[in-house]
């Protein structure tokens, strides 16, 4: 079940490279980079120094008492990669890819973002490591996370909005590897989730494993057992592999939750997983939202990070061979655990990370108060307060309760 | 011997590169691209490429995706693009090749959507993000119908990776000029003539190079024929001139501007 390293790029049928020629020779270098760097012991230095002095890990796996009693159920933990720096667990995969890049001499960074933790991140860890960082998002996404957009610039790095297509994520992964080919020869492509040819979807998952492999320590010091249950939110599904991945051979029960939008059926989400069907995008051979004809759909989600119509191929393999249940939680679901955490537990969540939260709470309730459930909490929701106040606002005739 | 290498064939023995040219199906209407395909026909085009429409085109610039986006949003679907070629096929035996990306043929099953395309009247098929290591059910398929498969390689492709590429390329090999997507390129560098030498040696006779990217005028087609390519492919020029010509005026205008281009693959 577990695939430590995909044989040409493929997890099952999934995955692979399905890229336009010229960016061939850039991602063979990149793989070279990757398998000559990965178990190099100053490689592992450099980033473990970074990932705790910088950006504060390890993270705690905290006992959400409160909430645990609200649920009555199963024990709640979640795993704080809120509390990393940037807010979210992105940091961890950007500093070990930027390190990368250092070491092949690459100074130009460029990347997409959706929510734009990931821009955040990529601006970090460019401004640390001294890279110039360039950040590809979607111009819907820039009006709805108009915060972040003032961080990257803060952080000095330049944000391009994108006005083609949806105007989310996918059209800023096409911009940025629009970019991609035309510099490829100076610029390095830091990619921000589980998704794209190989090697990023194998690469991300190696970086964003430190989540689960901390989760597995911290498990055995608190229950003496690895978790009962695992959830995670799934967009592109990077915290969500990285949460999985160091746990697929013990006997834990894992959910992967994506976005249902206004509902699955209505046609208007972005959970590829429950809804889709194969296809190939963005340099992978993975679970789509298309028509019958293979164009893309449009997607929606209220949170931008889980907006998205593909997701990892890890995610589509993991899938179909059952080791992992996919499934869908709404937006009104989302913004209702968005508000119970923020009161129960006074930790207000990423939106994204709000999908995974609404769906422990139901998971809890059928399973018994002697086991465990840990959610990875993604990020913190700072950025989504407006959001989720036009949201109420805009739902007032069916008022959610707390 | 399919429509594409006989084409190639007559050309050589009267001393003659190829003008490949590039429209987008259903841009902006499909009425403008038929009379847009007439000029090309009349002006002495050897080859068509018509491009079928993709949510995503992650290769292509400004000018493709906005003629892509248009013809989406008009309706553009697979049963009306068999349609217009059809209608192309009842006027021209024009060699044409389709555009389009992966999953275009991968959501129907390489073999459905060939065999389907191929009874329509299509001669070959160019897909930019097929990776050759991607390629063996596609090929199977294209070879089972007898369609011609029309590989990219780019400026930065490995002498090794050149060869294997086009061992698996039929009717000819698609060069990508510049590291760039389509479309205008105001200028181009040495290391473009630089990779269709080097392509040409390495190929020598064995399948004809096509060079293509931002190639939009009769000074660069001069530039890329000279360095040896054996076909110049123009796309975005065209859809600029379609765009910015009433319907009624499109064939004359795109007929005089293929034929200027026509002019610079005749024996000197």
């Amino acid at each position: 079940m577990k695939i430590k390293y995909p044989k040409n790029g493929k997890f099952g049928e999934f995955g692979g490279s399905y890229i336009p020629e010229t960016l061939v020779p850039a991602v063979e270098e990149l793989e070279q980079a990757y398998l000559k760097y990965k178990n190099d012991p100053d490689f592992k230095k450099e980033l473990h120094y970074y990932l705790t002095q910088y950006a504060g890990r390890p993270t705690p796996l905290y006992y959400a008492e409160n909430l645990t009693k609200f649920a009555g159920g199963a024990k709640i933990y979640l795993k704080r990669e809120d509390l990393l720096h940037g807010g979210a667990h992105k940091i961890n995969n950007t500093l070990g890819q930027a390190l990368l890049a250092k070491r092949m001499k690459k100074k130009r960074i460029i990347a997409e973002t959706g929510a734009g933790q990931h821009g955040v991140a990529t601006a970090m860890a460019c401004s640390a490591l001294g890279l110039d960082g360039e950040v590809y998002m979607g111009y819907k996404d820039t009006q709805r996370q108009k915060l972040n957009v003032f961080r990257m610039n803060l952080l000095g790095t330049k944000v391009h909005p994108v006005k083609d297509g949806t105007q989310t994520l996918k059209d800023a992964i096409n911009e940025a590897i629009r970019d991609w080919i035309t510099n490829v020869e100076t610029t390095y492509y830091l990619l921000g989730s589980a998704v794209g040819p190989h090697p990023y979807p194998v690469m991300v998952r190696d970086f964003q494993s430190v989540i689960g492999d901390e989760i597995k320590t911290q498990m055995k010091k608190l229950e003496r057992k690895s978790p009962d249950s695992v959830v995670a939110c799934v967009g592109g599904g990077s915290n969500a592999i990285g949460t999985f991945y160091p746990l697929i051979d013990e006997d834990t029960q894992m959910y992967g939750v994506e976005a249902g939008g206004m509902g699955v059926k209505s046609g208007h989400h972005s959970a590829t997983l429950v809804g889709g069907s194969k296809g190939v995008l963005h340099g992978m051979l993975t679970y789509l939202l298309q028509d019958k004809e293979g164009q893309i759909s449009e997607t929606h989600s209220i949170s931008a990070g889980l907006d998205y119509p593909g997701v990892g191929p890890e995610h589509s393999y993991l899938k179909d061979s059952k080791r992992v249940k996919y499934d869908a939680v709404n937006d009104r679901e989302a913004v209702e655990a968005f508000l119970l955490l923020s009161k129960h537990e006074g930790i207000i969540p990423a939106l994204e990370s709000s999908h995974a939260v609404a769906y422990a709470i139901k998971l809890a309730r059928k399973m018994s108060k002697s086991e465990s459930i840990v959610v990875t909490l993604s990020g913190r929701g700072d950025k989504d307060v407006e959001e989720v106040g036009r949201y109420l606002s805009k739902n007032v005739k069916n008022k959610i309760k707390v | 011997m399919s429509k594409i290498k006989s084409k190639f064939k007559v050309l050589r023995s009267k001393n003659q590169k190829a003008l490949i040219a590039y429209v987008m199906a259903g841009f902006p209407t499909e009425k403008d691209t038929i009379s847009a395909i007439r000029g090309l026909v009349k002006g002495g085009a050897d080859i068509i490429e018509l491009g079928m429409p993709f949510s995503d085109p992650l290769a292509d610039g400004p000018v493709i995706q906005h003629a892509g986006f248009t013809s989406l949003q008009k309706g553009m679907n697979f049963s009306r693009f068999l349609e217009l070629v059809k209608k192309i096929r009842k006027e021209t035996d024009i060699p044409l090749v389709l555009m389009t990306y992966t999953n275009i043929l991968y959501r129907q099953g390489y073999d459905r959507f060939i065999s389907t395309v191929k009874k329509a009247g299509i001669d070959g098929l160019i897909l930019p993000d097929m990776s050759i290591g991607e390629s063996h059910e596609f090929l199977k398929a294209a070879k089972k119908n007898g369609v011609d498969t029309i590989f990219l390689i780019s400026p930065n492709t490995e002498p090794d990776r050149i060869k294997k590429i086009s061992d698996a390329s039929s009717g000819f090999l698609y060069l990508v000029s510049v590291f760039g997507t389509t479309g205008g390129q105001q200028k181009f560098q040495g290391y473009t003539t630089h990779a269709i030498k080097n392509a040409k040696k390495i190929l020598a006779s064995k399948i004809p190079l096509g060079v293509g990217f931002g190639v939009s005028t009769p000074e660069q087609a001069k530039l890329m024929i000279s360095s040896g390519a054996d076909a110049i492919i123009v796309g975005s020029a065209f859809l600029r001139l379609i765009e910015g010509t009433p319907s009624n005026k499109i064939e004359e205008k795109i007929r005089s501007f293929t034929s200027s281009l026509k002019k610079t693959t005749l024996p000197e």
